[in-house]
């Protein structure tokens, strides 16, 4: 069932909250051994809340809009009183004395928290692999990976262990893991959903956005977490109607782009014609196709790579053995300080830490991050000048199909070309999303992302849904 | 640079990471070539300003569960080594 489905059937009574999250445990006991797509099941805290949305069932009192839909999160949104670790021995033990807003939105509309997934140690990677706990595997293929950052909330929901799972997008890292396992994932606009207990990455990049197996059910989730908060500075003040609501009102007369700087070089064949068949199921409802073309855009995964790390080098400075996590004894502060950094983080954080401090060095800045910095700017006009002409843009999400574990962890530039068509949006601040849409010649899902301007949601979904139908 | 991040490298790590590390920097150097005079840096991507809300006391959270979760922590605050030289 769906999430939405669910839902549907906890709030009339037909189906109990108990045994929605009965079913998910029972799955994850009997497939998370191989999967490996949880840091921690909290399942006696999961029984208990799904007691409770029966009990308002059974009161007659609203019990949400997700009531009894088992929901996982990534391990770097806040649980209160509940472990939460980025993946990485630095933070093991740490329960922070917060929620993140998405939980606490999540937790008001009636979801119900089954676990915490395992990521790329603070979200830096494209495969899982970064992980201080051992990698997660595809679904799809438990030799292949799973992608990432997020491939643990991305393989929960391919799995079936929880009909939704919340994952952070920094440069690539809900959508990519999405493709790779066959389910929708959807960055949101820059803003538009509350950081608010989010651990920072990458602060001028980093968005919370959901994995569902429907676009209905990413839309349901988007429509719950999205919003103002005053505890984000960053967080767009306005409200968006909501996206469920124009979901089925079809791409007719839309004018959709095939985004050419991403479409073409360095895609394998077999992606490239699943997003062919695309783009024909959108023109057959009706949409206007042409040629796109954003030329700075082959600059995105350059200008990424200098921003990233720097923003990371600055907000990973906290993890000084002083307030929360690991601390490595030694005779004088500094040297603590230092001792539990090369102790407690893993090569891919410490690799990234040390680019992001040379580019921002005295003597570097000018070079490197400033330089990225107004290279951003010019992506960013050159998409400006796009939307003018278009109302959607389309692109593989991954160049390839889920790669073999092991593949890629040795030749770090390799992996971070993995990215190449999904960090542009994160630099412009723009919302995308990953559509499954078959599978590729080894028989592995390949996913079309749909990217619209800031704010563009409900025409990203819209297209999203009509892909989806085009399948059935 | 490892020195400036507070890490310790050792000899092996410093090996492996110099040559990616390099690697890297060759590929974003592509960026160094790019004609961005007059363009300014992006220091946020959308047009929009900060958020700011009234500036009266709210919420906190709660001194001991925020020092259950410190390493050491002693009456009421965070306790770490000697800062300027060694213990005594």
């Amino acid at each position: 069932m769906s999430a939405v489905e669910i839902a549907a059937a906890v709030r009339s009574g037909q189906q109990s909250a108990r045994s929605a999250v009965e079913e998910c445990l029972s799955v994850i006991e009997e497939g998370d051994a191989e999967v490996h797509a949880f840091n921690l099941v909290t399942a006696a805290q999961a029984r208990t809340r799904a007691d409770e949305i029966d009990a308002a069932v059974a009161d007659g009192r609203d019990p949400g809009p997700l009531a009894g839909v088992p929901v996982a999160l990534k391990d770097n949104l806040c649980t209160r009183g509940v472990p939460t670790t980025c993946s990485s021995r630095i933070l093991e033990g740490w329960e922070p004395p917060y929620d993140a807003t998405v939980v606490e939105k999540l937790h008001n509309a009636g979801a119900i928290v089954v676990g915490k997934t395992n990521m790329d140690e603070f979200a830096m990677g494209s495969s899982t692999e970064n992980s201080a706990f051992g990698p997660t595997r595809n679904p799809c293929d438990p030799n292949r990976v799973p992608g990432g950052s997020s491939g643990g909330s991305a393989a929960a929901v391919a799995a079936g262990f929880a009909s939704i799972a919340l994952g952070s997008d920094t440069g690539g890292s809900i959508r990519q893991p999405a493709a790779l396992c066959g389910v929708v994932g959807v960055k949101p606009t820059y803003g538009l959903v509350s950081r608010f207990g989010l651990v920072a990455f990458a602060s001028s990049l980093d968005q919370i956005g959901p994995f569902t197996t429907t676009v209905a059910d990413s839309a349901a989730v988007l429509d719950v977490i999205s919003g103002p908060d005053h505890r984000d500075s960053t967080s767009i003040r306005d409200s968006l109607p909501p996206v469920t609501d124009t979901l089925d009102d079809g791409v007719d007369g839309l004018r959709v782009g095939v985004l050419a700087e991403l479409s073409g070089d360095g895609i394998a064949p077999d992606v490239s014609a699943r997003l062919r068949a695309a783009i024909d199921a959108l023109e057959s409802a009706g949409a206007r196709v042409a040629e796109a073309s954003v030329p700075a855009a082959v600059f995105g995964l350059s200008a990424y790579y200098l921003i990233a790390p720097a923003e990371a080098s600055s907000n990973l400075a906290r993890y000084d053995g002083v307030r929360y996590g690991l601390r490595m004894d030694a005779s004088n502060t500094p040297d603590m300080n230092t001792a539990t950094r090369s102790a407690g983080f893993g090569d891919e954080v410490k690799r990234r830490i040390m680019i992001g401090t040379y580019a921002l060095s005295a003597g570097y800045y000018d070079a490197y991050y400033g330089k990225a910095q107004k290279v951003r700017t010019l992506i960013i006009n050159d998409f400006a000048s796009v939307w003018e002409q278009f109302d959607l843009l389309v692109s593989p999400t991954s160049p390839t199909t889920a790669f073999s574990l092991g593949e890629r962890t040795a030749d770090p530039m390799a992996m971070y070309m993995s990215d190449v068509c999904t960090v542009p949006v994160n630099l412009t601040g723009q919302t995308a999303m990953s559509v499954p849409y078959g599978v590729g010649d080894d028989g592995l899902p390949v996913g079309v992302q749909v990217m619209a301007p800031a704010l563009g949601e409900s025409v990203m979904f819209r297209a999203a849904a009509v892909l989806e139908a085009s399948l059935r | 640079m490892a020195a400036l991040a507070r890490l310790e490298l050792t000899d092996e790590e410093l090996d492996r990471f110099t040559g990616q590390l390099d690697e890297l920097l060759d590929h974003v150097a592509e960026v160094e070539a790019l004609d961005v005079e007059g363009l300014p840096p992006t220091m946020h991507a959308l047009p929009i300003a900060n958020l700011l809300r009234p500036d009266t006391p709210g919420e906190v959270l709660d001194r001991d569960e925020v020092l259950s979760q410190a390493p050491v922590a002693e009456n009421g605050q965070f306790r770490v080594p000697p800062i300027l030289g060694e213990a005594p």
